[in-house]
């Protein structure tokens, strides 16, 4: 029985996360994942399709379903919790017949929505055991402090994603704890970052990010570690704007966890484009004793 | 927090259609908090979250749609999770913000524009394009200076292509914008 998967990137894949798909893919080859492309994959139209028409939304993420029933695979993993929550919520409501049917109407084509859907994380952490990975570890993330944060929806609503718990999740504490960091209890793992407020009104994004920040600096983090385009890139990304916004000085790195299990995994630093994070992660890595390919790389 | 308007203050209608669209159950909320007491985004709304289910219930259809609460829900999935009386909270404010464009009452014309940008590119190309979506929001709104500190970061990173990552058949997925149109 083949062992792949169909791999849906998600389109922050192509720009902003592009570091995420990177090391998605170099740690699901040392891993053993195997991920095929779903071949001309379209966007799930995110959080705009689903609040601007349920069936436009589900339509759009049919076209991928299709696609993938097609190959033959596994099931369907993507990196991104909403891109993961798009695909899973369609899944879901194409139980119902008359839904199901208005959707394949609009798609053109036969759907079945019946293959599992996962996200990565799940994947890693249900394919390989964090005791397993241990094994594998040639440089230990020793002395680097963390804290892991999933962001609102990689487990929620729980009855779709089914995956880890909504309120407290562990998977990542554990997979950072098997990679030898020193994971710090976050009270706010799964809070909101203000998401795509951020272009119309980056207040809410500046106080709620902003938010997480200070609590991760509190706790005497080094590092946070997330799982969400969306989540890094507010975090990463606009952390000037949330510093001059609230009289803050962080200069937090926000690595993802697929960069960061790399990293442990023996990859080098330019694999895992650690040089496409936007607040340096120079000093983190030098604790971990990696060399300082930093400057180089920019 | 506005009042509700004298001119449309009962549809009686309006609980029966959110019902539909939602499927879910709304008369079993009872008012217990729990929605509000998580939603990070309160502190912004005009409405708190258990207020708008009240409301619901009370066929409040011209403040409902007509509320900035509902555009400012940042879809965080928390209401739903944490409902006590296992109502999808998230989803009714979804269907809430298809009712408000067909009704325009949309108070919060930004994130529209916002969405409307973003399927606009996926339209086009089939996948977001995001320095063309940025520029159409633009275009819509005038908000010349929307992340303009951010886009030379962006640009340096190469996290903000210039070109769109067209996909080879976008006829297909602009088929299920026709498609889905003629349904309307």
């Amino acid at each position: 029985m083949s062992k792949q998967y169909a791999y849906y990137p998600g389109c922050s894949a192509m720009g902003s996360s592009i570091e995420y798909d990177i090391s998605t893919r170099a740690l699901c080859k040392s891993l053993g994942v195997e991920l095929v492309d779903i071949p001309d994959w379209n966007c799930c139209g995110s959080t705009p399709a689903h609040a601007s028409d349920h069936l436009l939304s589900a339509s759009l993420v049919a076209r991928n379903l299709a696609i993938a029933e097609s190959m033959d695979v596994e099931g369907i993993i993507t990196p991104c919790p909403s891109c993961l929550k798009n695909l899973k919520t369609t899944s879901l409501r194409m139980q119902r017949k008359d839904f199901h049917e208005k959707v394949e109407s609009i798609v053109e084509r036969p759907v079945r929505a019946d293959l599992p859907i996962r996200s990565v994380l799940q994947t890693v952490v249900e394919h390989c055991s964090p005791q397993s990975i241990a094994e594998h570890v040639s440089k230990p993330l020793k002395s680097l402090k963390v804290v892991p944060y999933y962001g609102c929806i990689m487990n929620r609503p729980p009855d779709v994603m089914t995956f880890d718990d909504p309120e407290n999740p562990t998977s990542l504490d554990r997979l950072m704890g098997a990679l030898g960091a020193e994971v710090l209890p976050f009270p706010h793992k799964v809070d909101c970052c203000g998401a795509s407020l951020g272009l119309v009104r980056r207040e809410l994004v500046t106080r709620l990010s902003g938010r997480i920040l200070d609590a991760a600096a509190s706790l005497g983090a080094d590092a946070i570690v997330t799982a969400c385009p969306m989540c890094q890139l507010n975090l990463d990304l606009r952390q000037n704007q949330i510093n001059r916004a609230n009289g803050t000085q962080h200069s937090m790195p926000i690595f993802y966890y697929t960069q960061l299990a790399g990293l442990a995994l023996g990859q080098s630093e330019s694999c895992l484009r650690m040089d496409k994070l936007c607040v340096s992660p120079a000093k983190a890595l030098q604790q971990v004793g990696a060399p300082a390919q930093e400057e180089r790389a920019r | 927090m506005p009042t509700s308007s004298t001119t449309d203050r009962f549809d009686s209608n309006f609980l029966k259609e959110v019902q539909e669209g939602s499927e879910q159950n709304l008369t079993r909320c009872y008012q217990c908090g729990n929605c509000t007491a998580g939603c990070p985004l309160s502190f912004a709304y005009d409405i708190p979250v258990n207020r708008i289910m009240r409301m619901l219930q009370a066929g409040e259809k011209h403040a409902v749609l007509s509320s900035k609460a509902i555009w400012l829900c940042a879809s965080c999935e928390t209401c739903t999770t944490r409902c006590p009386n296992e109502i999808d909270v998230a989803r009714i404010m979804d269907v809430l913000r298809h009712m408000a464009r067909r009704e325009g009452l949309v108070a919060e014309p930004p994130v529209r524009h916002m969405w409307d940008a973003f399927l606009n590119s996926v339209e086009k190309y089939g996948r977001v394009f995001e320095a063309g979506m940025m520029a159409n929001f633009v275009r819509r709104t005038g908000r010349f200076w929307t992340d303009a500190d951010l886009a030379p970061v962006a640009l340096g990173k190469g996290k903000l292509g210039l070109r769109p990552h067209g996909i080879k058949h976008p006829d297909e997925v602009q088929r299920i914008f026709a498609r889905f149109r003629e349904q309307l």
